[in-house]
């Protein structure tokens, strides 16, 4: 199984230059205002992401990895305009999103669907299973009685539920048999991208590997993108192609998976990969232990965002906001001084 | 039924097959509102259906037997002009029941609006209508109504309406609070993110979740409407005589208080169960509905 994703992965790489851009984003601004007190105007944001541009391939999975903090949830959802940008422009499909009105969103959210982190708060816990899934097709009104009903058993089949049980709550499921659920409701209406939030964040390890596995085949099945963010180091690695590292509203560098989590560039980025725990007790790795916790956002440091807890700040990183600048094939790196 | 009920008590697993069957199960535990429940079915079930079993007409002069005291012809005696009272109780309580029902009806549309739409869509409306909620409820909400009902009229729609719109704001502020509340939860996100327009996922997806709550803050309003109805009817105010409400019988009782006291302690004895079934009712609900409860 693992054997067959990386011949896959190999595949997906060597076409990825033909491929298609599917998601945008051009200097993507997210700044929530702080409010203090009543009669001050809003003089401070939290700039929870801050000028981030990437591009999403179609086909691909695409992780952002990073600490609670660093903003990849909010780009996530700025990227889908269910919060909206404060700045930038955001394109899907070669068209520009940024200022479509509410009606013309509305159509393009049918290719755009999101897989929620907690099982338990992203199903209305009044609604019965087969509501929950025929939502979607409620809501584009597409269709209705038998036919929407039918559908629903396709997606629960598609997903390992059994479609006899469309008719109880979501509270007699499981938390990985409810992530499916989510899961079906994502991918009813043929969407071509999907944002996974979190989305086996809140299951345990066992459960994490099987709704993993139901994504990517998912994928093959259905010609999915994934945007998959994530805590976990060894899921992203089985599931991702290209990877992000996010600190602080930056992205501090854009890879390869394999490339990346083999020869990280930035400090940072080799800083996580060094904490991420392995199966082999007895491997011997260099431990890099980031002194002191993530800056706040709305008082960010100066220059590099890092250089309050990197080894190797200087100077000039304290001064100077290093930019995201290509490194190698596919390689991007914001850093003055990239391990590479 | 009986099979579930016993296993949950056992502390076994019940898979609940539906929400209306666990309720009620939940409801015969707790006996004090059970109790409530069951008076309050028998009343209403008595004060609707008993003129149909007799069907002596409520405005029926007969001054020779005025303040005669019970007997076969008049079970609980007549009135100063020799009505019969059994007759005038009961339809007398249709209005007052009628008055707190429809009452509640009001004043939860009212306020389940208020409070939804100031929670839900925030920003300015949030501003106004909290605040105009709160400018209500500075006002002494009873001598409102009475101005109110002297202006506008004294007939019984316009004695409901008096009292929903003076006291809604309790309600808007539960529901207000439940919207905030629910609104950040990732399934109302996701039904934005499915293209859901705004006032269908509020319709959908907010409101329902507030409707526990809703039910337990209308069950204390109906015993306060009823209370407001008697005490509005009592000061001349409320539905004018000959109609019958449980209020004006009472007010009209008082003159005869030595005389002929049953008059009056038949409607004050009916309003009193009637505001206290409500009222151990609605705190039983609430302890039911509260979500600490759920799955005892």
């Amino acid at each position: 199984m693992i054997a067959a994703g990386e011949n896959k992965t190999v595949e997906k790489k060597i076409s990825q230059q033909e491929k298609n851009v599917l998601l945008e984003a051009q200097h993507l601004k997210k700044y929530f205002p702080i409010k203090e007190g009543m009669f001050k105007k809003n003089k401070r944001y939290v700039r929870a992401v801050d000028n981030i541009s990437l591009k999403i391939f179609e086909g691909e999975t695409f992780s952002l990895v990073g600490e609670s903090g660093s903003g990849k949830s909010t780009l996530g959802r700025a990227l889908l305009r269910l919060q909206e940008p404060t700045d930038g422009r955001l394109f899907f499909q070669g068209e520009e999103i940024t200022s479509l009105g509410k009606k013309e969103m509305r159509e393009i959210r049918k290719d755009m669907q999101v897989i929620y982190q907690d099982p338990f708060g992203s199903l209305n816990p009044r609604m019965k299973v087969s509501d929950i899934i025929g939502e979607p097709f409620e809501i584009n009104r597409q269709k209705s009685g038998k036919e929407k009903d039918k559908k629903v058993c396709e997606l629960l089949e598609l997903v390992g539920l059994d479609p006899e049980r469309r008719n109880r709550y979501p509270h007699e499921f499981s938390g990985g048999q409810r992530q499916r659920i989510g899961i079906a409701r994502a991918i009813a209406l043929n969407p071509k991208f999907i944002l996974a939030d979190e989305a086996v964040s809140a299951l345990d390890v066992s459960v994490q590997a099987q709704v993993v596995n139901l994504m990517k085949d998912l994928q093959d099945q259905l010609g999915l993108t994934y945007l998959f963010i994530a805590h976990g180091l060894n899921i992203v690695r089985h599931i991702s192609d290209r990877v992000g590292v996010m600190y602080l509203g930056h992205l501090v560098e854009v890879g390869e998976v394999e490339e990346m989590y083999e020869r990280p560039a930035h400090p940072y980025t080799s800083a996580l990969i060094s904490t991420n725990p392995t199966p082999d007790p007895r491997a011997k790795r260099e431990k890099v232990v980031l002194k002191g916790e993530i800056p706040s956002p709305s008082n960010p440091p100066s220059g590099c965002r890092f250089h309050t807890r990197c080894p190797l700040a200087t100077e000039r990183c304290r001064k100077e906001t290093p930019k995201l600048t290509p490194l190698a094939e596919g390689r991007k790196v914001a850093c003055h001084y990239p391990l590479i | 039924m009986s099979q579930t009920a016993e296993a949950n008590v056992k502390g076994e697993n019940v898979i609940p097959t539906s929400r209306f069957r666990s309720f009620f199960r939940q409801l015969l535990k707790n006996k004090v509102a059970f109790s409530a429940f069951v008076f309050l079915v028998v009343i209403h079930v008595g004060v609707f259906l008993g003129p149909f079993i007799w069907t002596v007409n409520p405005d029926a002069v007969d001054p020779a037997n005025a303040l005669a005291s019970w007997s076969a012809e008049h079970p609980l005696g007549t009135d100063d002009l020799g009505r019969d009272v059994l007759s005038r109780m009961l339809y007398g309580g249709q209005i007052t029941l009628l008055v707190g029902l429809g009452s509640m009806i009001f004043t939860v549309l009212i306020g389940g609006l208020i409070g939804s739409a100031a929670g839900y869509f925030g920003g300015w409306i949030d501003t106004v209508l909290m605040r105009f909620t709160e400018a209500m409820l500075s006002i002494p909400n009873f001598f409102l109504a009475l101005v109110a009902l002297t202006v506008l009229g004294k007939s019984p729609m316009m004695v409901v309406l008096v009292i929903a719109f003076t006291s809604w704001m309790e309600i808007a502020r539960v529901v207000y609070g439940e919207t905030l509340k629910w609104k950040e939860t990732e399934f109302v996100e996701a039904s934005n993110a499915m293209g859901s327009s705004s006032m269908r996922t509020l319709i959908k997806h907010v409101i329902p979740q507030t409707i526990p709550s809703i039910i337990v803050a209308s069950t204390l309003g109906i015993a306060w409407a009823i209370l407001t109805e008697s005490a509005i009817s009592y000061l001349g105010l409320g539905i004018q005589p000959p109609t019958a409400t449980w209020g004006n019988m009472l007010q009209n009782a008082q003159q005869y208080i030595w005389t002929a006291p049953i008059l009056g302690v038949l409607p004050g004895v009916a309003i009193t169960l009637v505001v206290l079934a409500y009222n151990f009712l609605g705190d039983g609900l609430r302890d039911m509905l509260d979500p600490k409860h759920l799955g005892k």
